[in-house]
């Protein structure tokens, strides 16, 4: 019991590190993009330990101060019911997929929570563009993940990994259709441009955060970076086959890159034009995967 | 301790309160050609992320008010950089009716840059020194205005209304 305990600090402990990581790495090719040198690779830890070293914040209200905690707390939970490589989820039985996209709106929720009581215009134009884009990606995302599951007849993350078992065998090559959809629904998930619009700096000056400050932010930040591994480590166990520890992080990481890179070279969507653009073409991408894999089977 | 003092003199989030022309050097500071990033040092939008706050040219007092306002919303520590002459003496605007000629009887200023404009390359090697002096732990900007805060606002109501336009409390 009490090595299950470490064991699982541990992870969270691996997990927080690698997603900060992740992101320094990502500001990284982002500045080679633009031709620049960038910020060492560890910038985002360095970041985080200065919010943390900060000695007085502002605060508006119990709801405020929970607010991030929320956020942090929800997407931790999420973390227990993704197969992370060779480790087994905490949490693991036939559904559980459905409790995950329950537990991926929690974090967004709580943000806004928190964000709504420091009453900032531009915090409470965030969460209204967070909370409509959410009914753009949720749904692609929903019916491409549903693909798989109609045809394995399960809504079990681990079993969905384990029939995929070696190379030729990922879900991404009979899905090709579902995935794509996917991954692009995936892309306004991480908040990536074109979709951007929460955190927008340049309008509406980083959205809900815009009342944040010292470990507040800093705990903002650890939401954000679990949350990449999060996200992308569900599209991986779904489509990209899982695999041991070295594998999982590799193609967390790829995949995580190769929207970084579609990021560095976009502009920002307006929030109309986003979930507009989500309920024309992804959609009918998945839903065309969708009736592919009904009639097939 | 020294872990965390290491993080803050190698993180600095800075907002600039772009007044004057100053704010025309900081877009090549930013981008690739000087690229700030590489020292760890990013721009914030509100005052609440920021570390630095960095004046770039003439205050007049209508926006004395709002900089100060915006001092005392960000986390401490934080640091001041006066940046140009007009922060200095005044600059070309010495003689002006509505402008504030030294900036360091209102505000607590790490460090000025001096010149009309300076480079880029001024402005990245003021932002290594104040890495290096928030490392050995002298930049105490906000320490001493914390402390002298009395003398602070007795200057700053000498310009216009501190009550109105205070955020924190002093008396």
């Amino acid at each position: 019991m009490v090595l299950k305990i470490i064991e699982y600090l541990g992870i969270v402990f691996g997990v927080i590190i690698l997603g900060l990581l992740y992101g320094g790495i990502a500001r990284k090719v982002i500045a080679r993009i633009h031709r620049r040198y960038g910020p060492p690779f560890y910038q985002n830890i360095l970041d985080v330990l200065k919010l943390f070293a900060k000695s007085n914040e502002a605060s508006h209200g119990v709801m405020f101060n929970l607010g991030p905690v929320i956020a942090f707390t929800g997407v931790l939970v999420s973390l227990f019911f993704i197969p992370l490589g060779s480790f087994r989820p905490l949490f693991s039985f036939e559904g559980d997929i459905f409790v995950v996209f329950y537990l991926l709106v929690v974090a967004p929720l709580g943000m806004a929570l928190g964000a709504g009581e420091g009453a900032n215009p531009n915090a409470t134009i965030g969460i209204a563009r967070g909370l409509t884009l959410m009914l753009g990606y949720e749904l692609v995302f929903f019916l491409s993940v549903l693909a798989p599951m109609i045809h394995y007849r399960t809504a079990s993350i681990a079993t969905l990994v384990t029939v995929q078992s070696a190379f030729p065998h990922w879900n991404v090559f009979p899905f090709f259709i579902s995935a794509f959809a996917g991954l692009i629904a995936l892309h306004g998930m991480m908040g990536e441009k074109p979709f951007d619009q929460v955190i927008a700096p340049h309008e509406i000056a980083s959205g809900p955060m815009v009342e944040y400050s010292g470990k507040f932010l800093g705990l903002l930040q650890l939401y954000h970076a679990v949350g990449i591994i999060v996200e992308t480590g569900l599209v991986v166990d779904i489509f990209f086959g899982g695999g041991n520890w070295l594998t999982f992080i590799l193609k967390t990481f790829f995949l995580f890159i190769a929207l970084v890179i579609i990021n560095a070279v976009m502009p920002r969507f307006r929030i109309g034009q986003a979930v507009k653009f989500y309920w024309k073409y992804p959609l009918v991408i998945s839903l065309i995967g969708l009736l592919i894999v009904t009639i097939w089977r | 301790m020294g872990l965390f003092k290491f993080a803050q003199s190698r993180s600095l989030w800075m907002m600039h309160f772009c007044t004057g022309c100053g704010a025309v050097e900081m877009p090549p500071t930013m981008t690739s050609r000087f690229d700030m990033e590489r020292f760890g040092i990013a721009p914030m939008a509100t005052p609440r992320q920021a570390d630095i706050l960095l004046i770039t040219g003439y205050l007049t007092v209508k926006t004395l008010k709002r900089v100060i306002r915006s001092y005392e919303q960000m986390p401490d520590p934080k640091y001041v950089i006066g940046f140009g002459s007009c922060t200095l003496n005044g600059g070309m605007y010495w003689d002006s009716y509505n402008t504030i000629k030294r900036l360091d009887l209102y505000l607590p200023v790490d460090i000025y840059i001096n010149g009309c404009m300076p480079r880029p390359e001024a402005i990245i090697e003021a932002f290594v020194k104040l890495r290096e002096i928030i490392a050995k732990g002298e930049a105490n900007g906000w320490k001493k205005y914390k402390e002298n805060i009395k003398w602070y606002k007795e200057n700053q109501a000498k310009v216009f209304d501190v009550k109105k336009w205070s955020v924190i409390k002093w008396e």
